[in-house]
């Protein structure tokens, strides 16, 4: 049977990955290739990069950073972060992502994500959205860091960017994340039933059971999570242990 | 010295696959190439693939390649991954399109009515993410790889051949589907060998080592 994913996910600023990374025996926690390697050798199913480079001059640092780790880490790859037209794009994937991560530009244009993924593949092309509950049972989607309410409803988006093509949605809950409370996983649930392709949960793991709960209960396809793996909290195979002990397919 | 064509026709993710091969065979030379001559005079031939059957097919019609992939089915160590799997029957119901035919069969989409687990829970699809492949036969390029590893798998539509003997590898995703066949020279696979960690890059260095 087809197993759920974890997926570690790096902040990397100009080059560097950003947010501490705490394994033991590591010469450079900033290194992300280094960090990949490590992530890779624990199991993890994917990982993914949100490159946060504000300053446009260090834009094509990434560029190097994922063609470094493509040639020496050979489990899928997702870029995200900046990414604004067909040719960013291209240019990652080329590179060696394999799937790309867009969040912002799609709002802003949301014929992006169809001109993509007419390009380069649906299975190519992630939307990513962060989702923050205004009211009981309803969340819109904010850009900015969850700073702009776009107005648009959260999982009319999710809906509406599958159908322009969209292959995965890595949705996060702007309530949850940060907070390591758990994921919402009425939000999680909500939007994994209304999409027919694979949902990655995300925002607000604080503990392994978070993990688990986001798969069984937020009905996720795969979980992905930031700190709990880089303060060396966990490792990725002590995850995927504690949630087959919970009865959850994972690759081990 | 072994050379290696891995067959560039402007679809998908050539880069992948180039870095893992150069990483389980350092010594080969490898060429990324839309050039059938260079395709006619490697050693061993890599069609990868992603994306759509019909864009993929008439990609490599638009650039010549055609032929040379064809000639090259028939005589040397040829590995087809994802869509390089599917072009290689008759006919995909994806656009209709008919592929290379080398095999006979057809490829077909996965069939919404039967994705669901017993319990009810809905499969997606596309099929993304890491599932197991059973080996059907023992095989060269299974060497070193324990039945039901994990490889990781990205498609919507799967293959069905004519002749169950080409079936060396099947996957369970509401239905049972071939995931790896091979026959004489050709070895293909539905999954990413590339991106499937240590099982996947011993897959590949197989494939550089196979003396069909």
């Amino acid at each position: 049977m087809l197993a759920k994913r974890i997926i570690p996910c790096l902040d990397v600023n100009a080059g560097r990955v950003v947010k501490g990374v705490n394994f033991v025996e590591l010469r450079d926690a900033g290194d992300p290739i280094e960090v990949a390697r490590r992530y890779d050798e624990q199991g993890a199913d994917e990982i993914t990069f949100l490159d946060i480079t504000a300053s446009s001059d260090q834009r094509d640092t990434i560029l190097h950073v994922v063609e470094q780790v493509a040639s020496q880490v050979f489990i899928p790859l997702t870029v995200g972060g900046g990414v604004r037209s067909v040719d960013d794009v291209r240019r990652l994937l080329n590179a060696g992502a394999d799937k790309v991560s867009m969040n912002t530009a799609a709002v802003q244009n949301p014929q992006l994500v169809a001109d993509a993924s007419g390009k380069v593949g649906s299975q190519c092309i992630v939307v990513a959205i962060d989702a923050k509950r205004v009211a009981p049972g309803k969340w819109n989607v904010f850009t900015h860091g969850g700073r702009k309410d776009t107005g648009l409803d959260a999982i009319e988006w999710a809906r509406k960017v599958t159908l322009l093509g969209a292959g995965e949605i890595l949705l996060t809950s702007m309530d949850r994340d940060g907070t390591r409370n758990g994921f919402d996983l009425v939000l999680t649930s909500a939007v994994a039933e209304a999409v027919d392709v694979p949902v990655i949960a995300s925002g607000g793991v604080g503990e392994l059971q978070h993990l688990a709960d986001g798969v069984k209960q937020g009905k996720a396809d795969a979980v992905l999570a930031a700190s709990i793996f880089h303060y060396g909290e966990y490792t990725v195979r002590q995850a995927k242990e504690f949630m087959r002990a919970q009865g959850i397919e994972v690759r081990l | 010295m072994t050379t290696v064509a891995v067959v560039d026709y402007g679809m998908g993710n050539l880069r992948s696959v180039a870095k893992a091969i150069e990483h389980v065979a350092p010594d080969a030379t490898l060429h990324v190439t839309s050039d059938p001559l260079v395709v006619a005079a490697a050693d061993r031939v890599v069609v990868p693939g992603q994306g759509a059957m019909p864009d993929c097919m008439r990609e490599l019609e638009a650039r010549g390649l055609r032929d040379a992939v064809i000639r090259a089915a028939a005589e040397k160590p040829w590995l087809g991954i994802c869509i390089g799997l599917q072009m290689l029957f008759d006919h995909s119901e994806e656009g209709e399109v008919a592929g290379l035919g080398v095999l006979a069969g057809r490829v077909a989409r996965f069939p919404h009515e039967q994705m669901a687990l017993p319990d009810g829970t809905r499969l997606k699809v596309p099929h993304m993410g890491w599932n197991e492949v059973q080996q059907i036969k023992t095989h060269s390029l299974w060497q070193g790889i324990p039945d039901s590893s994990r490889f990781y798998f990205v498609h919507s539509y799967y293959v069905a051949p004519d002749d169950d003997g080409l079936v060396i590898g099947r996957t369970n995703y509401g239905i049972p589907f071939t995931s790896a066949v091979a026959r004489d020279n050709i070895f293909a696979v539905q999954f990413h060998p590339e991106k499937s960690a240590e099982a996947g890059l011993r897959l590949l260095e197989n494939f550089m080592r196979w003396m069909p």
